[in-house]
Formats: C-alpha cells, structure tokens, sequence
C-alpha cells in the first residue's frame, strides 16, 4: 500500500508538467484552433527565464580588497566575486533573493512569457489561422527548431544546474502524516511544492475562464467565434491574450521545473511530444480532459517504472504511454473528454 | 488534329485516367517524365563530377561535396523521402513515425550480415521485408484514424520501437550501442578468417572501393557503395514517378482532396491507403538496408522522433506531392548538414578578409550563430521561410522564377500572356 502511494506521489510532478503544458496546448487549440508544436520551445523558455534571473543575480564584482595574488589576469585563491544584490542588500537579504531566485523568476517570467506569447502570435501564427493543419504544424515544428538553436548558443548545450531555495532541497517523511511507519513514503518538498503550484495555476486558469465576463466571452468565442464577432466584441485580441496566457502556463510550469531537471535546450521537445500524446487522449479541445490525462498518464509512467512491474513485463515504463495513448485513440475516438466534431474531418 | 478531338473526348470521360494510358513512351513515361528521369539519372551517374566543382586545396574546396559517405547520404535520404512522399505527397497523410521503418530495415540488414552473408543483396531484401511487414501491422492500426490523430498513432509507434529497441530487445538491436559487425561473426556464406571482420560487398565488390581520378587540381572519387546505391535510388525513382501517374496514384490522391466524398461514391479507401503506407514503409526500409550496407553499423538513435521529423523537413522543403522535391529537399539538408557545419569562424575571417577590419569582424559576429554547430538555426529558419511563403518547397520556387521568366518573353504576344495567366489562376 504505502509503495503505492509513493507511485502516486512520483506520478504527480511529471503529471503536473504534462497537465499544464496540455492545458496550454488546449486553450490554444480551443480558442485559435492552431496545432502548436512550439508549444514545448515555451515550456523551454520559461525554464531559461529561471536560469537568466539566477545569472543576473550572481552578476558580481570582484572585491579588489580581498584579491591575494593575481598573475596574468588569473587569480588564484582569495579572489572572491561578490553579487551586486548582496553588495546592495547585504549579505543575508541578498543570501536569501539569491537563494530564492527560482519562485522570484516566476515574476520574472510572467511579463517575458506574455511577450514571447503576443510576439508569437501576432507575428507568425495569424497568418496560419486559414492554412491546414499541417502547415501550422509545420511552421511552428519550425520555430521550435529555431528557438531551441538559439537558447543553445547563449547557454550551451549542457543542462544547467538550477538549484530550490535550500528550504525545500531536502525531502520529507510523507508516510508518518498519514500513519506509516517512518522513512517508508519519503518526498522531496520541491516536487510538493511543485503539484501545489501546478493546482494552482490550473485553478487560476479554469476560474479565469469560468468566473470573469472575460474568461465568459472567450468561451462564448470558442463555442462560436462567428457570432461573438457579430455582437461586435474584437474576440481575435481576446484569442490573442489567450495565447499570451497560455504560454504564460507553459513557462511557469518551466520555472518552476528547473530545480526537479536540470534545464537544456531540448527540454521542451522532450515534453512536447508527451504533451502531444496527452492531449489526444484528453480529447483535443478539452481543457478538463488535458487536465485528467496529463496527471493520469503522469502517475502511469511511475506506476509502470515499480520494480515488481517491470520483473512481469520489461520495458514497460518505456512505452506505457504510448500503449495506452494508442488503445484509447482506437477505442475511444475523441479521446478521453473530447467534444463531438473537434479535429474530425 | 483528329487525333486531338478523340484525345479530349476521352479526358472529357475519364478524365485524368487517360493519361495512365497515353504513357506509353520509352520505358512507360510519357515525354517530360522520361526527360526529368533522365536528367535525374544524369546528375546522379555524374554527381563525382558536379559535387566536386571547386579544385583541392582552393578556398572554396569545402564546399564540394563529392566524397563517398555524403554521396552516399544524398542516394539514401532521396529513396528515404521519396517513399514518405508517396505516403504524405500523395494521401496527405502525415506520418510521424516514419523512421521506425527505417531502424528496423537496418536492423534486419545487420542481422543478414552477421548471419548469412556479406553481400549486401540478400541484406537489402530481408531490411524491405521486414520493414513492409512492420508497416502493414503500424499501418493497418493508424490508419483507423486520420489528421493529428494519425499522426499521433505513428509517433507513438515509432517512440515506442525506439523506447524498446533501446532497452528490452538490447539481444536483438545491442541497446545503447547498437551492432556493428565483428571478428567473431561468420557469417555461412562467406569464407572470413578467423580474426577478420567481414566487409559489406556486391558480388565481391568491396562497397568501399573507390576509385579516384585527377585531373589537374581536380580530384574525383568514384566509389562502389555510391553507385549501388544510386542505382537502387533510381529504381525507386522510377517507380515512384510510375506510381504517381498510375490509376492507383490518382485513387490516393482522391483520398488528398475528398476522402469523404470517395466513400460517399462507395469506395472504401482504407485498402489504397494502407497499400501506400506499406510502400512508404517499404521504400525507408531500403533506405535503412543501403545505410547498414555502406557503413555495417546500427544504432537506435535511428529510429528516434527527430529521425522522422527530419524526412518530414526534406520533404516539405523540397516540395510535397512532386516527383523531384523530395529528392531536392534530402539534398539540400544532408549538404547543409555536413558542409554548412564545417564552416568556422577562421574560414569566415579568410572570405571576407578584403573588407575592412571593422566590417569583417562584424560580418563574422553577425554569421557565427548560423555556421558550425549552429547550422541547425539555419535550418530552422529556412524551413520556416519556406512553410511560410512557398508552401509548395524548393519546387514551386523554382515554377515561380521560370514562370517569371517566360511572362518577360511573351510580353510580345498578348495571347499568349493572357493563356499563361489563366493557367496561373486555375493552378
């Protein structure tokens, strides 16, 4: 039992990475009706976010004071750069924005994010609303491309390490609050921290969506664009914010993901394809749906990598997704949650 | 001009039909298919030649790509992406799990090495067996669906043999490393020493026989590997070229445009498409088997997404749905891929030495993030370019700037002029 729940646990932080990036994939699926297969490069982006914001408050100076010997522009030993924000703040202010630079570049990211996402839309996908499917595949397959190459030449195509505040590096006893012995359900906080960041962000999203006039007229649009139009609303700037906030959800789920994977160029296509699985099964253009089967198949994949799991079918944790993706796709032809007449030609 | 009026009455019945039969000409095509046929087998037969314009030791001499193993790539990615044309060009059908079929053609090749015999022919017919084996079972589960789902199912196929041909099947496929031949294989049809690791050949033709000629700073290779498997692509060619103005080319491209309307007329065309995909599959099969034949090694990086999302690139930036686009866009990726990368910064600063220093460096600043490891950029950029103003790929550019050409000369003729502007509206 308690091996169970330890599953569960494992399963929610790669199911909250998979729920979020799905859901931002359906909100533009459901409002714009474009297939973004740049979708992961946002995702990627916003983890870089995390890591701009860790390099500019390390930026520092190195204190001439304290410099012991230097030969031939080489410092040995002594030499100790100072950030500016501890310089400024302090060493224990400034200690502790450092430590905590990973939850400040969610502030960081939201405007760079709400940039990226109107710059996106406004300059590349627009012009694709007409086009099939397939080229807007395509065409977005291709600035993921292009995104990915050029965070490789700024940061290299090693994973940077981006550390948690080191108030949640270490793990707690899960199993002793729910009555098991000690050290038999042992969590890491940040993955905690995590799924409850996630929760929220999917609450923000669905109460956004359900309890403002603006959240009510981008549904009345994604129910019928047409007549929204004719009412004279401008529902193609509400789609375009739309878009804006869901990059905004795939980059804070980047964020907020560093500390668990150390970010690399190719993260995000890494996730994109799982995304995409995920959002078949949801049932393209349900929200709910992406929502269910991103922390479905999340806690699957960590089912199916349980050691007694793997002793009866090998491999299974490789391909559990796909298998599964493959038989609910067969047997259920709009997904999980799916509309009637969504992406069915 | 009897022989006009009896022509168009029978378009007017069958429309498109007819030209299946009017193609009796030299080996079956009509005039303009045979011409680009030729033309195609001209370049490949004398690709030593035209890849190798620049003599050794010249500044410019990076840019030939006349070596075996890129010549090589060239042949093989062409049969590559012209099956996946079939597929994709013909039904629409977006498959993005293609390589998969290509891994296991390699697979099978490898293992007919290490088996049986180092001839690469019964090698090349185990890898299109298996591979058309495999894509009936993929294809007769995806093509239930059809759109993103389609695509979904083949990618997930594809990741799911890579997945496990990386992990559980590591007897069969070697895992992470992959298979290579070795000293201790022998296979039964070929007489190895007992150390001596066995070499892929052609009825005793090593395919790493080359033959190089000099003339003046020119030099020329001319390698076995390269023309067996540049025969094999022609043959593909020409059937694909069959293919497409055969009946059974017009019935997939109905499904393209209509394939509701098509089952409303009573013809189920899942049979057509599926016999598409399995020729698709068939023909990256081949490619997988020509690629263990020159090199003798797999691994299962070649069945990873990317793999598949590459075919996808060079077929849509050479031009989806044309005989030759494909072939153009595997071209153009393979040379970008190993000549553009190979550009570094020293060679930038030695092009544009004649400027001055100021621009020079700058130039170099502005073109480093494009060369080298870089390249990938300008891949991206280019395809994008491409999605976006020449849906139709390096082909239809091509139709533009020709079309552009002969409006100039027929500015004279305003008859003429008004015809070809027709044509343009009604294409």
């Amino acid at each position: 039992m308690d091996g169970l729940i330890l599953q569960i646990l494992n399963g929610l932080d790669k199911g909250s990475a998979y729920a979020l990036i799905a859901l931002g994939l359906t909100l533009i699926f459901g409002t714009l009706g474009v297939v973004n297969f740049g979708h992961g490069a946002l995702f990627m982006i916003g983890a870089f976010c995390a890591v701009t914001l860790q390099r500019i408050l390390n930026l520092g100076f190195v204190d001439e004071g304290a410099t012991s010997s230097s030969v031939g522009g080489f410092s040995f030993g002594g030499a100790q750069e100072t950030p500016y924000v501890e310089h400024w703040f302090g060493e224990a202010v400034g200690g502790t924005i450092i430590d905590w630079s990973v939850p400040l570049a969610i502030l960081f990211a939201i405007p760079v994010m709400m940039l990226v996402g109107i710059a996106m839309e406004r300059g590349l996908i627009k012009h694709f609303y007409k086009r099939p499917h397939a080229d807007q595949i395509l065409v977005t397959f291709g600035l993921a491309i292009v995104l990915q190459e050029v965070v490789k030449f700024y940061f290299g195509a090693n994973p940077i390490p981006t550390p948690a505040p080191d108030a949640f590096t270490g793990s707690f006893d899960f199993g002793v609050l729910i009555g098991y012995d000690p050290f038999t359900i042992v969590y890491p906080y940040w993955r905690l921290v995590y799924f409850v960041f996630a929760m929220v962000i999917i609450a923000a999203v669905f109460g956004f969506l359900q309890f403002t006039t603006f959240g009510m007229v981008v549904r009345a649009g994604m129910a019928d664009r047409e007549t929204v139009g004719l009412l004279g609303i401008d529902i193609d700037k509400r789609f375009t914010i739309m878009f804006a906030i869901a990059a905004c959800v795939a980059g804070l789920a980047g964020v907020m993901y560093t500390p668990i994977n150390s970010p690399n160029y190719h993260m995000g296509m890494d996730f994109l394809v799982l995304s995409f699985v995920v959002v078949v099964v949801g049932g393209m253009g349900s929200l709910p749906g992406a929502v269910l089967a991103g922390f479905l198949l999340g806690i699957l994949e960590s089912f199916a990598s349980m050691a007694e799991v793997i002793d009866i079918v090998p491999g299974i944790n490789q391909i559990i997704i796909y298998l599964v993706a493959i038989v609910i796709l067969l047997t259920r032809p709009r997904g999980l949650m799916g509309r009637k007449g969504v992406m069915e030609e | 001009m009897t022989d006009q009026t009896t022509d168009t009455r029978m378009d007017a019945t069958r429309p498109r039909a007819s030209a299946a039969h009017k193609s009796s000409g030299l080996l079956g095509l009509t005039g303009k298919d045979l011409g680009l046929f030729i033309i195609v087998a001209l370049l490949t037969i004398l690709a030593p030649f035209i890849l190798n314009p620049f003599p050794e030791g010249s500044a410019l001499a990076q840019f030939n790509g006349g070596y075996p193993d890129l010549m090589q790539r060239f042949v093989i990615f062409g049969i590559f992406a012209i099956g996946f044309n079939i597929l994709f060009g013909l039904t629409g059908y977006l498959s993005f799990g293609h390589a998969a079929f290509l891994g296991v053609g390699s697979y099978a090749a490898i293992w007919m090495m290490k088996l049986l015999t180092l001839n690469v022919i019964p090698a090349i017919i185990m890898s299109i067996v298996f591979a058309g084996i495999f894509a009936l079972i993929v294809g007769y589960i995806s093509l239930r669906r059809s759109g993103i789902y389609f695509s979904i199912l083949t990618l997930a196929f594809a990741q799911m043999s890579y997945a496990l041909a990386y992990s559980v099947l590591t007897p069969i496929t070697g895992g992470e490393t992959g298979l290579q031949l070795k000293a201790t294989d022998t296979p039964l049809l070929s007489n190895l020493g007992p150390t001596e690791i066995g070499r892929a050949n052609f009825f005793g033709v090593d395919m790493r026989a080359s033959y190089e000629m000099a003339i003046g700073d020119w030099l020329f290779t001319f390698n076995a590997g390269y023309y067996i498997a540049a025969v094999f692509m022609l043959l593909s060619f020409y059937l694909a070229i069959r293919l497409f103005r055969s009946p059974f080319g017009m019935m997939l491209r109905a499904v393209k445009s209509n394939q509701q309307r098509m089952n409303y007329t009573g013809l189920n065309s899942r049979p057509y498409t599926l016999a598409a995909f399995v020729i698709s599959g068939m023909y990256a099969g081949l490619a997988g088997g020509l690629m263990v034949a020159m090199d003798t090694q797999v691994g299962p990086e070649r069945m990873f997404w990317t793999a598949s999302g590459e075919v996808v690139l060079m077929t849509i930036l050479g031009g989806a749905g044309t005989l030759i686009g494909p072939v153009l866009g595997a071209g153009m990726i393979k040379y970008m891929e190993n000549i553009v990368s190979k550009i570094n910064d020293g060679i930038l600063h030695q092009w544009f030495a004649f400027m001055p220093d100021g621009i020079e460096d700058f130039l170099v600043f502005v073109i480093h993030p494009f060369i080298g490891k870089g390249w990938h950029l300008t891949l991206g950029l280019l395809f994008m370019l491409v999605v976006i103003f020449l849906p139709g790929g390096l082909v239809e550019g091509g139709q533009r700037i020709a079309s552009v050409f002969r409006r100039k000369e027929t500015k004279t003729s305003t008859v003429e002029k008004s015809a070809a502007e027709q044509q343009q509206h009604s294409e």
